[in-house]
């Protein structure tokens, strides 16, 4: 076969890639092609492009080793524009598409001349194992100038500084299997929980589902096995109950059988999301699945053999070349030693020949191979060399020459001369490891099968491993085995299956020798004289490091993964992790199963944040509550605060003389005075509203609030202070009683909810005897507060209820129409100043806020925000809770000893923790007014108070301050602050450090600063 | 994240419908009065912490919002059964140990389990008993 | 029991006071894009608000509400969790949410004569009967796509052949909860809180997108 010019490694023929198209991209800066079907990787190959990255320690060149998740080296950042960057993808697993842009993530300042390089020809005393504890330890305060250091040198990659222009989304899946891989196991097994009616997903992280089959030298049903693929998939495709998720990795494996699977969408179209048919689709969609069962049909990586200078470009694993030259037509060189323990290695050597390329030898660590495939190759005139291996690489930019000697394996020695083999590729297997990931992301852990010389999955019950996955690599075997699996499963769920053998393809029989055990290839120096014989490519993890790690007394595995950082990061131990096991175990003098294995985490392979976050982001982040006059605030030009997730409206600034807006401060002062003067009006809708019924009803306020419920009349209102059995201050507001049986409950707007699960948590688990029942109708009512002496004459002509004082009293409630529509209207107050709580169904609310502002217009109705309420109700004294109590203050510290039954009959929620002996300390932190010395001066809230500013340092600090305003009534900043014995401090001066160096004095005072009488509110 | 089944709803709902309300079985003294101090404080903050059986409630917050017990295993995270406010658990402790002598006289050498931090729905019993007896 | 609930109609007369939906705002705001206008061709799913409508909440026992349902209302309580009954001609359905609560959704001018009618039947029992209409609308989605819009929404299986006509949760609805339900088989009905219903309307036209979502207009404006 020939090759064309451009792509010098590209065959003539073969491959599942289309010729007739070529695909331009570009690759650190230079521009190459490839073709439709390729994957970066094949296409850098094809174009001989042997140095894609440095590694991340040595910064040693390195290649492309692995042909997909596994690649440790061909880590690249993707991207045409700054928006458009992506870190962190495998060239292997990167389809090519036309205008594709990478480039290498590590060897800073460029991939061909590296200034790092030094550290690699030195033989690294910069980074020797265990180089993080030792070197970073201390001092701490220098971590972040190493990180930086070291982040910039280890080429993870980097994020893009500009928004991504891409969305992303999520997907909920249900199913009764979830198979993972599409290789033979995997369709096997998904076609027979399809055909007997299961609900399958099934998805495999390649271009093309097919696994092995896309590269294999078998024939199934004596067909290429390409056949049955496209046969088996188009038969899938039929079926209404299977999903079908190729370029879909399942990358994490939760509890309960939630597996999360990560689609790439368009990841092979473009550097961006092109639209279809006019509407935006998602880059990448992370899809969480909810199975009744899982198989695990993910298939083994080879190992490469662990050999001196084993990362040289040009060594490569062998079933990679296999599937470089078969699937994508791509021979990575021109000559071939091939290094194995094993017989299905062997076909990389036939396909390589087949292709028209040399072969300069096999070396095979076994003495007297005898498969078939060993008497195919040496048919082929290949030449065979027995009991030894390639024991290193030799080349700086690429492999130049192989040294091969004859090895005893057992003995771990060289021991025959060694031969020099000219050759430009080293092809290596050591067998082959199942992936295992997922199984051990539940947590099983796998154990050792000296039959495959591999680790087997252990299962949580029902998770099943299939095929490869399972250790079982002959391709009838497999089949059948995911048959097996499939049947098995949906068994388990109740289906009917009928396994009928005569299903599956036939397969031609095959010999296959017994393989050897070889992990670390001996040198004739030992391991920590000889050249680095690389055990975790991507981490930089050589064999020497390992023993150095277990001459130090590292014994346990995961100590050794530790100190070496092996399997570290995105990699996750894919091609490293067993092999170095083996090292540690020969080093310990033990088996590997003593040795034991690591545990593999999510994620398997890197997941984009994007994929994580889905469309929960930007305007779609978090729920945004509004209120009926939700419009009306926004088109007064309100600035909102956030509530929990409801926006509020926070102050209205106007438009002064000059056209420009008034500044907050200048807003809440004009606020302020319009309700202590004239009438302002707040939307008060987010208030929690709670319909209680039943006739146990009154019985159940009586032990959930601390105050008495008893005598409370229909008609009237009663403010409730709500604590925790631990009797600190949990929530308050006031409960109206609307009938006998019947009362409304109004929570604080942050713990309308809260309150509610509390009022079921008491009434399900400890009184499910009391006959009451609690709904919420927070967003049924809208709320409207009228406030300000001229409240009442507002509301005259608009109202059928009699406002007389004396008919409709501070603390009543009343039903009749507001502007035309039924209303409850409440005389509470949260200002100090006359005040009527409007309450219509929602619907009507703009109805009744709109009729209010046109008669309101005679009045200066003046809508106010948050920041007045606030000023309003701390100038009356009027706790917040959250603000002015933190779940460490009881009643007795806010002074409210007049909302403290004692004498009721029922020990209620709070009371027994009011009498310990903590609770009644006479040194607890309680509340009282400041008010500054300087009128000028508003205390910062949270500032902590100390009596005694002249104290050393660290002063005894006694306090702090809950609520702070400036107040356009007093003409003076005031607060509300917790104080340690406070209230027998009156009159007394306490002291703020500030951390500029004032210190601010104030008086404790009491905490009603405006109308301490409370008259104005009864007029 | 868990798939638990609510005893009211009578099926399987996801994790994120529920809130954790910690230990069950906390009930509150009959006469709080007639506590001692140390009494007091122990039912308010003091909770067990065990590494296998555990008795928790859960709420259906985004679903029926009732109250609920699960019997769930600390190890595995299996969910071993759910029962309604004023039922008693039908696994404890005593259950879990007969399973674990049962798994031991089966057991052959061959069999490799987890040593901890795994989870395991649906985890046979044995799995789980020497799980066990491998912290013993 | 008259005296010892406050029954109370507080349904304004629609012909003189201006009812506002709680998606009204949303509408205006975010848009009504017409089923088909965004890209031509037909939408995949569609969505549209039933606004004003009677929305009760029931809780007690299950017999004697059953009992007083039926002879009231002509249908009787869902006899399985999860689950909904509508009548007839579709105008009024009652949906399981808890062992001890129901959602009764009627048209809009029977809710107070439908509580009051309940109550007399239910006498002395005890029970609690709640509107919740103004707190709450009705959104309804349709289309070939609307299982796959409400799979990008929801945890809960909306596969057609799983969540079969007839049922009715309450579940999570992105970041918000969402009572759902599939009262026949080309429509499901999405309950949403009167607060939360513009981020679920924006959600939904987000997610609907790729299917070239469309919202269908009321026609029976404030008629109920
Ligand atoms: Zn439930």
């Amino acid at each position: 076969m020939s090759q064309t010019a451009a792509q010098p490694n590209r065959l003539a023929q073969g491959g599942q890639v289309d010729r007739t198209q070529a695909l331009t991209f570009t690759f650190n800066g230079h521009s190459y092609t490839g073709h439709p079907g390729d994957t970066l990787a094949s296409a850098l190959l094809a174009n001989g492009v042997d140095l894609v990255n440095r590694s991340f320690k040595y910064s040693r060149p390195r290649g492309i080793v692995a042909a997909g998740a596994e690649e440790p080296n061909a880590v690249v950042q993707l991207g045409a524009t700054e928006a458009t960057q992506v870190p962190n993808v495998r060239a292997t697993q990167q389809a090519l598409y036309d205008g594709l842009v990478a480039s290498s993530t590590n060897g800073w300042p460029d991939v061909q001349r590296d200034i790092m390089r030094w550290v690699g020809k030195l033989g690294s005393p910069f980074m020797p194992p265990g180089f993080y504890y030792k070197t970073f330890m201390a001092p701490a305060s220098m971590w972040m100038t190493y990180e930086k250091y070291i982040r910039k040198t280890a080429g993870l990659g980097r994020s893009p500084t500009q928004p991504d222009p891409d969305i992303y989304d999520h997907m909920h899946r249900h199913c009764d299997l979830l198979v993972v891989g599409a290789g033979p196991a995997g369709l096997s097994a998904a076609l027979t929980a399809a055909r007997a009616g299961a609900r399958v997903i099934l998805c495999d992280e390649q271009e093309t589902m097919g696994g092995s089959l896309l590269d294999t030298r078998e024939t199934l049903d004596d067909r290429p096995a390409a056949h049955w693929l496209q046969a088996t998939l188009a038969a899938l495709a039929e079926y209404d109950n299977v999903t079908l998720l190729p370029r879909t990795t399942a990358h994490g494996y939760h509890d309960h059988h939630f597996v999360t699977l990560h689609e790439r969408r368009t990841e092979h179209l473009g550097d961006s999301a092109p639209s279809r048919a006019g509407h935006r689709q998602s880059r990448s969609r992370l899809h969480r699945v909810r199975a009744g069962q899982v198989v695990l049909a993910t298939g083994a990586h080879e190992r490469p053999l662990v050999y001196a200078n084993n990362d040289v470009p040009g060594n490569l694993l062998a079933g990679a070349v296999s599937t470089y030259i078969r699937r994508y037509g791509v021979v990575p060189g021109r000559k071939l030693v091939l290094s194995t323990s094993n017989d299905h290695a062997y076909r990389a050597a036939l396909d390589w020949q087949e292709a028209g390329r040399e072969v300069a030898a096999i070396v095979d660590a076994r003495t007297a191979p005898e498969g078939d495939l060993v008497a195919q190759a040496k048919a082929a005139g290949i030449r065979v060399i027995t009991g030894s291996a390639v024991i290193e690489a030799k080349g700086a930019q690429r492999v130049s020459s192989a040294r091969v000697a004859a090895i005893d394996v057992d003995a771990f020695t060289v021991t025959g001369k060694v031969e020099t083999l000219e050759c430009d590729t080293i092809a290596s297997s050591g067998g082959y490891s199942p992936v295992i990931h997922l199984a051990s992301h539940t947590g099983a852990r796998p154990v050792w099968s000296d039959d495959i010389i591999g680790f087997v999955p252990t299962t949580v019950a029902g998770v099943t491993a299939a095929g490869g996955a399972h250790g079982v690599y002959p391709l009838g075997e497999v089949l059948a085995d995911g048959v097996e699996a499939g049947a098995n499963a949906v068994t388990a769920l109740g289906f009917a299956t009928t396994v009928n053998d005569a299903d599956l393809p036939r397969v031609a029989p095959r010999h296959e020798g017994p393989a050897c055990a070889l992990f670390q290839v001996p040198h004739e120096k030992a391991t920590l004289r000889a050249p680095k014989q690389f055990v975790d490519l991507q981490n930089d993890v050589t064999a020497a490091a390992i023993e150095v790690a277990t001459l130090e007394g590292f014994e346990s595995i995961e100590h050794v993964k530790r100190y070496t950082a092996m399997g570290f990061g995105t990699d996750q131990g894919k091609l490293g992790n067993i092999n170095g096991m083996a090292v540690a175990a020969r080093c310990l003098g033990q088996s590997i199963p003593e040795t034991g294995t690591t545990v593999f985490r999510p994620n398997y392979t890197p997941v984009t944040f994007g994929a994580v976050v889905g469309r929960h982001c930007r305007e779609l982040f978090d729920p945004e509550r509004y209120t009926p006059m939700q419009a009306w605030h926004v088109a007064q030009g309100a600035e909102f605060e956030d509530v929990g997730q409801w926006k509020r409206p926070w102050y209205y600034p106007r438009k002064r003389a000059g056209g420009e807006l008034e500044t907050m401060a200048e807003a809440v002062a004009r606020e302020c005075r319009a309700v202590r003067e004239g009438v302002g009006i707040l939307d008060a809708s987010t208030l929690g509203k709670i319909d209680i019924q039943g006739p146990d009803a009154r019985e159940f306020l009586g032990r959930i609030y601390t105050n008495k419920w008893q005598k409370l009349a229909p008609g009237r209102v009663r403010y409730g202070l709500m604590c925790g059995d631990d009797g600190m201050v949990m929530d308050d507001g006031t409960t109206s009683c609307l009938a006998e049986n019947h009362f409304l409950m109004t929570t604080t707007t942050g713990n309308a909810a809260p309150v509610l699960e509390w009022l079921e948590l008491w009434h399900q688990t400890e009184w499910p005897e009391l006959d009451v029942y609690f709904t919420s109708v927070t967003d049924h009512w809208a709320t409207m507060t009228v406030t300000g002496p001229e409240a009442r004459k507002l509301l005259t002509d608009m109202t059928d209820i009699d406002l007389d004082r004396e008919a409709f009293k501070f603390m009543d409630w009343r039903e009749g129409h507001v502007a035309g529509v039924p209303a409850r209207v409440f005389r509470i107050s949260f200002t100090g100043e006359l005040a009527f709580e409007i309450n219509v169904q929602a619907h009507y609310a703009m109805h009744v806020w709109e009729a209010l502002f046109e008669r309101g217009k005679h009045f200066d109705l003046t809508p106010y925000g948050t920041e007045t309420m606030h000023v309003l109700r701390a100038e009356k004294g009027f706790i917040i809770v959250g603000q002015d109590t933190d779940g460490s203050v009881t009643p007795e510290d806010l002074g409210m000893h007049w909302a403290i039954g004692y004498d009721k009959p029922f020990p209620w929620i709070g009371k027994r923790a009011l009498t310990r002996s903590d609770t009644r300390r006479e040194n607890r932190k309680q509340l009282v007014g400041l008010r500054p010395k300087d009128p000028s001066v508003v205390l910062e809230e949270g500032a902590q108070i100390v009596f005694d500013p002249n104290h050393a340092i660290p002063m005894p600090m006694v306090g702090h301050v809950t609520s702070s305003y400036y107040s356009p009534t007093l003409e003076s900043g005031f607060a509300l602050a917790v104080v340690k014995g406070g209230h027998q401090r009156m009159g007394e001066s306490v002291y703020l450090p500030m951390a500029d160096g004032r210190i601010h004095e104030a008086d404790i005072v009491g905490t009603q600063f405006v109308d301490p009488q409370g008259e104005r509110q009864h007029v | 994240m868990f798939h638990i089944y609510c005893p009211y709803c009578e099926e399987h709902r996801e994790e994120e419908e529920f809130h954790p309300k910690g230990q069950a079985h906390i009930a509150r003294p009959e006469d709080p009065d007639a506590c001692s101090d140390e009494a007091w404080g122990d039912y308010l903050f003091f909770r067990d912490n065990p590494r296998g059986i555990h008795h928790e409630m859960w709420l259906h917050a985004v679903g029926c919002r009732k109250f609920f017990n699960i019997t769930r295993h600390t190890v595995s995270y299996e969910i071993l059964e759910t029962y309604k406010m004023g039922e008693q658990p039908t696994v404890g402790a005593e259950h879990l140990a007969r399973e674990e002598k049962t798994a031991r006289e089966g057991k052959t050498d061959s069999v490799q389990v987890a040593e901890g931090g795994q989870q395991a729905v649906g985890a046979s019993d044995a799995a789980l008993a020497s799980v066990k007896g491998a912290q013993a | 029991m008259s005296n010892t609930v406050h029954v109370y109609d507080a349904r304004a007369d629609h012909a003189t006071v201006t009812a506002e939906s709680p998606l009204a705002y949303s509408f205006q705001r975010s848009g009504m894009p017409a089923p088909g206008e965004a890209s031509g061709e037909e939408s995949r799913a569609v969505i549209g608000e039933r606004a004003f409508l009677g929305h009760l909440i029931l809780r007690g026992g299950a017999i004697v509400l059953d009992e007083a349902l039926r002879e009231v209302l002509g249908i009787g309580l869902p006899g399985r969790p999860n689950s909904l009954t509508v009548d007839a001609d579709g105008q009024r359905s009652v949906q399981w949410l808890s062992p001890d609560e129901w959602l009764l959704i009627v048209p809009g001018d029977e809710t107070f004569g439908l509580e009051t009618r309940l109550r007399a039947h239910l006498g002395g029992s005890h029970v609690a009967i709640v509107d919740v209409s103004a707190g709450q609308t009705l959104i309804e989605l349709s289309g070939e796509a609307a299982h796959e819009v409400l799979m990008k929404s929801t945890v809960y299986d909306v596969d057609p052949h799983a969540f079969t006509v007839g049922k009715g949760v309450t579940t999570l609805f992105a970041k918000t909860s969402v009572i759902l339900r599939r009262p026949d088989e080309s429509r499901w009905e999405l309950i949403v809180r009167r607060s939360f219903a513009d981020y679920v309307y924006r959600w939904l036209l987000d997610a609907g997108a790729e299917y070239g979502i469309g919202v269908v207009r009321e026609d029976r404006h404030e008629s109920q």
